[in-house]
């Protein structure tokens, strides 16, 4: 867990800076955000901004912004009838082989088996606030994830050795869904 | 009515800070008085009377010093618990409320039947703004 004292010593004015930029992944998670477009919204240096954001909010910017395509990937699965391809484009993934990795690495499962099963479990939840929904639907990213291998060779896969794995949070968006369906 | 909720406060690092930009948003005072360093603000939206919105900054002799920091710093992550505008006209209380300089950070969206929309208060409170579904 995280000490909870050390956060709190963040100057107030700086925090509410990096919530800034942390809101501004949240409208647009498809775009690009490197730390430079990141630290620029921020206010703060390229250097201070990751240490800055990670000790804010736990979990670095990067990182943080995989959450949230996750996330919005999950509801266009959900919610609409695109298909996969297309949902990895417009979450902001450059190719769909990356997209599909990063996904089951975090959600643990494949974006099918999630499209089929969000889709039975969809309508219950009309009276709770979206932004709260998919607060509550956020894969939890304990670990790193890394989109690296994707850069090097398009569509391949070339470090299967080198798998990480990670804890399948599933629990978390599930508990909410179980409760009120 | 003559039960219910009167008053619901927020934290807010600035008390008039935070109540020039809640009166764009469409609050007016409600109540303002002081003692000592103290000061009980609240607005309360002019089309519902019935309740006041506090706008209250964490500090003595309420909070000690390092409580009232880690007060400022949990708003100012945006952790603080979610609030609901409800509007007529989502679209048109965007383009209104943006043009006072309001924060927004979510665009209006259509979802569910209806439209809604997300901004910050200069603390970090987030609020969702919705558009009332027709009845």
């Amino acid at each position: 867990m995280t000490n909870v004292t050390e956060p709190m010593s963040q100057d107030a004015k700086l925090l509410r800076r990096l919530l800034r930029a942390k809101d501004r992944m949240d409208a647009a998670s498809h775009e690009p955000w490197p730390v430079r477009r990141l630290a620029r919204v921020s206010g703060v240096s390229e250097a201070h901004f990751a240490r800055s954001f990670k000790q804010a909010f736990g979990v670095p910017p990067h990182r943080y912004l995989l959450t949230r395509r996750i996330e919005r990937a999950t509801s266009l699965l959900r919610d609409t009838d695109l298909a996969v391809t297309d949902i990895a484009f417009q979450t902001g993934w450059q190719s769909l082989g990356t997209f599909g990795r990063t996904f089951r690495d975090v959600t643990g499962e494949s974006p099918g088996t999630i499209r089929s099963r969000e889709r039975e479990t969809a309508r219950s939840l009309a009276g709770v606030p979206v932004c709260i929904l998919s607060a509550a639907h956020r894969p939890h990213l304990t670990g790193a994830v890394s989109e690296k291998r994707e850069r090097t060779g398009a569509g391949i896969n070339p470090s299967k050795r080198e798998r990480r794995h990670y804890e399948p949070r599933r629990r978390n968006g599930r508990s909410l869904r179980a409760r009120s369906g | 009515m003559s039960q219910g909720v009167g008053t619901v406060g927020l934290y807010v690092r600035d008390q008039d800070e935070a109540l020039a930009f809640y009166e764009k948003v469409g609050f007016r005072v409600h109540t303002d008085v002081r003692n000592g360093d103290y000061r009980w603000l609240t607005v309360q939206h002019a089309e519902q009377p019935s309740l006041q919105l506090g706008l209250f900054k964490p500090g003595p002799p309420v909070h000690d010093a390092a409580t009232a920091q880690q007060l400022n710093a949990i708003v100012a992550k945006g952790a603080m618990p979610p609030l609901v505008l409800v509007v007529d006209d989502c679209r048109g209380t965007y383009d209104r409320l943006r043009a006072r300089g309001v924060e927004f950070t979510q665009e209006p969206v259509d979802r569910f039947g209806t439209v809604d929309a997300g901004f910050r208060d200069p603390s970090g409170n987030g609020w969702k703004m919705i558009e009332a579904r027709g009845r």
